[in-house]
């Protein structure tokens, strides 16, 4: 078959890939008239740099990255926007053997709820300190994540003083090795590279993602700004074939086969179970300990792929508040505007798909199920928010960076 | 113009063979303090020490996003490191990520004299690459032999062939079948195998 677009995308081996890879195993690129050839890279920065030469027309991407690079924060950029969102949630805390059992000594359970978690590592961090011990040392996968700024936000919610804890980079396949070896004490990583270390003993899973702020962004399709521009239906019909796919992903009965997909040499390489708690929610945190998250990783419910403004706009508050940036209107407009929900819409309007009316939303507004105003067929939102109850209302940013501010001075 | 050899370049890079060729290029090119690095443990010291005005890097590696990172952090390494080339280089950086090789350098050293530096790894990346990948394709003809070798003896075999009309068989084949003289080999032995027919050695 003689395709009419030729696209070409980077992706890096993680569980969060699955919608680019289904969109290509399972056929729906090719149904939209798409020859997709996907690109394993093996770091953030040669995804953004292949990227920025036109390697790659997409990537997949960390959902700050395309902010980040529009602010000129990282050495080679050019303008990169987020016309969808390949999922919400996915990452998870684990910790060393040695601090686990340090934490229990606290009092944490293995439950996966992030106070009791996050109050026993205080101790931990305290009696440390006490000792006149090191500090702990976490890792997470990049400056720019949302890995770095959701362990962050962890940390300083749970009262952990900046300086008990150093973080460190470290690549995602890395980092249950780096654990084992004693290089670190904890990360927090996408799937599967922390059931990687639950199941071979190495650590245990401490919290996750979706505990520490439910429903709340990971990976997006990040793609090179002037190629958009040029390629509008080659876009366009990606987007179509990224949601038809993330439909795929999120039916139980495909999780199999996705599964036996993404464990294949060409993408992860890695064994079936490893993929299988973050598609089932049947999280392994480690030793006997099993349980269920539900909203583990959700490719497609609560409108799972639109790109918010206020998602955006979050991380750019944390990006000031971590000192990547000062803050700034126009600052806080170049944040705004890598984020493109109206491509998004124009794409997905012929597939009849629920598309929300807003383009952003308070976040942590919502405690329950709530159906929200769409276009197209009905959609609910929700449960959503920060496992400490704070609110981000993207209209009152600069309060916010106010509040985020005094609340690290005190820690 | 000042001396080449006052910069100090560090090269990080966990293939030992590509990483050499890239010290010879410096050091013929007149840099004399070239330190080569294959293993990224405990490299925030490392670069402590040596202090390099340049940092010369496989895109392979996946220490990139750490290396990145301390950088940005320049407290833990006690220097202002900031930049890639010259971001306004388009070509340049280009040719680099072609090549697979990644640039870092030092805040304020002038383009014009890390430019030559990446000029030269480009090049011997690009000379690493084609060597290895004339390597590959050696050792692929050498398979092809082997398989072609067999095949001859499966039809010499199985149809009392010379071996000269064992090959002239399977060259006309290939032309016929517009392939590959190696792939029509290839099947044969393939199809002797799940026929069953002896052709062990």
């Amino acid at each position: 078959m003689n395709a009419e677009h030729q696209i070409t995308a980077g992706f890096m081996p993680l569980l969060d890939s699955a919608l680019l890879v289904a969109a290509r195993e399972i056929g729906f690129a090719e149904e939209e008239g798409i020859a997709l050839t996907l690109v394993r890279e093996t770091s953030w920065a040669n995804i953004r740099d292949r990227l920025a030469v036109g390697h790659f027309n997409v990537a997949h991407m960390l959902a700050p990255m395309p902010i980040a690079c529009n602010l000129g924060l990282t050495p080679l950029a050019s303008r990169t926007i987020a016309p969808m969102a390949l999922g919400l949630g996915g990452n998870a805390i684990t910790v060393s053997n040695a601090v686990w059992a340090a934490m229990e000594a606290h009092g944490a359970r293995p439950d996966l709820d992030p106070r009791s978690a996050g109050a026993a590592l205080k101790a931990v961090v305290a009696e440390r300190a006490g000792r006149g011990g090191e500090p702990l040392r976490f890792a997470v996968v990049h400056p720019h994540s949302g890995h770095n700024y959701e362990l962050r936000y962890w940390l300083t919610a749970c009262g952990v003083a900046e300086r008990g804890v150093e973080i460190v980079i470290v690549p995602p396949p890395l980092m249950a090795d780096a654990l084992r070896a004693g290089n670190i004490d904890g990360y927090c990583v996408g799937e599967p590279w922390s059931t990687a270390a639950a199941l071979s003993g190495s650590g245990r899973i401490a919290t996750v993602k979706a505990a520490i702020w439910r429903s709340s962004p990971e990976k997006v399709l990040g793609a090179g700004a002037g190629w958009a521009e040029a390629n509008p239906e080659a876009l366009a019909a990606l987007l179509r074939a990224l949601y038809r796919a993330a439909i795929w992903c999120a039916d139980k009965a495909n999780h199999a086969e996705l599964a036996s997909f993404l464990s294949s040499p060409a993408y992860l390489g890695k064994p079936e179970e490893w993929m299988l708690p973050a598609l089932s929610g049947q999280i392994r945190t480690g030793g006997d300990g099993e349980r269920l998250v539900e909203d583990f990783f959700i490719p497609l419910a609560k409108a799972a792929t639109f790109p918010w403004k206020s998602h955006a706009l979050w991380f750019y508050t944390q990006m000031v508040r971590w000192e990547q940036i000062r803050h700034s209107p126009a600052h806080e407009a170049i944040a705004r505007d890598s984020y493109r929900p109206d491509i998004y819409r124009s794409a997905l309007k012929p597939l009849g798909v629920p598309l929300p009316g807003a383009n952003a939303k308070v976040e942590g507004a919502l405690t329950a199920a709530t159906p929200v105003g769409s276009a197209g067929a009905s959609l609910v939102l929700g449960p959503d928010g920060f496992f400490d109850g704070g609110i981000f209302d993207p209209d009152e940013i600069e309060s916010y960076i106010a509040a985020q501010n005094s609340g690290r001075s005190g820690s | 113009m000042a001396a080449p050899s006052s910069l100090a370049i560090l090269v990080i890079d966990e293939n030992r063979i590509r990483a050499s060729i890239i010290e010879a290029g410096l050091r013929e090119a007149g840099h004399e303090q070239v330190t080569v690095i294959h293993d990224v443990a405990g490299i925030a010291r490392r670069i402590a020490e040596i202090a390099p005005d340049v940092i010369v890097i496989d895109l392979e590696n996946p220490n990139r996003d750490m290396l990145e990172n301390m950088f940005q952090l320049s407290r833990a390494v006690k220097r202002p490191i900031a930049m890639f080339v010259d971001r306004s280089d388009q070509a340049s950086i280009e040719a680099a990520v072609d090549a697979g090789v990644s640039a870092y350098v030092v805040d304020g050293l002038r383009q014009e004299r890390v430019k030559p530096i990446l000029d030269m790894a480009i090049s011997r990346f690009n000379a690493f690459s084609r060597m290895a990948r004339e390597l590959e394709e050696a050792r692929g003809e050498l398979e092809n032999r082997k398989v072609i070798d067999r095949a001859k003896g499966i039809l010499m075999k199985s149809r009392g062939l010379s071996e000269e009309a064992a090959y002239a068989l399977l060259r006309k084949t290939a032309m016929n079948q517009n392939r590959k003289i190696s792939d029509i080999a290839q099947s044969l032995v393939t199809a002797a195998g799940l026929l069953g027919s002896q052709e062990e050695p």
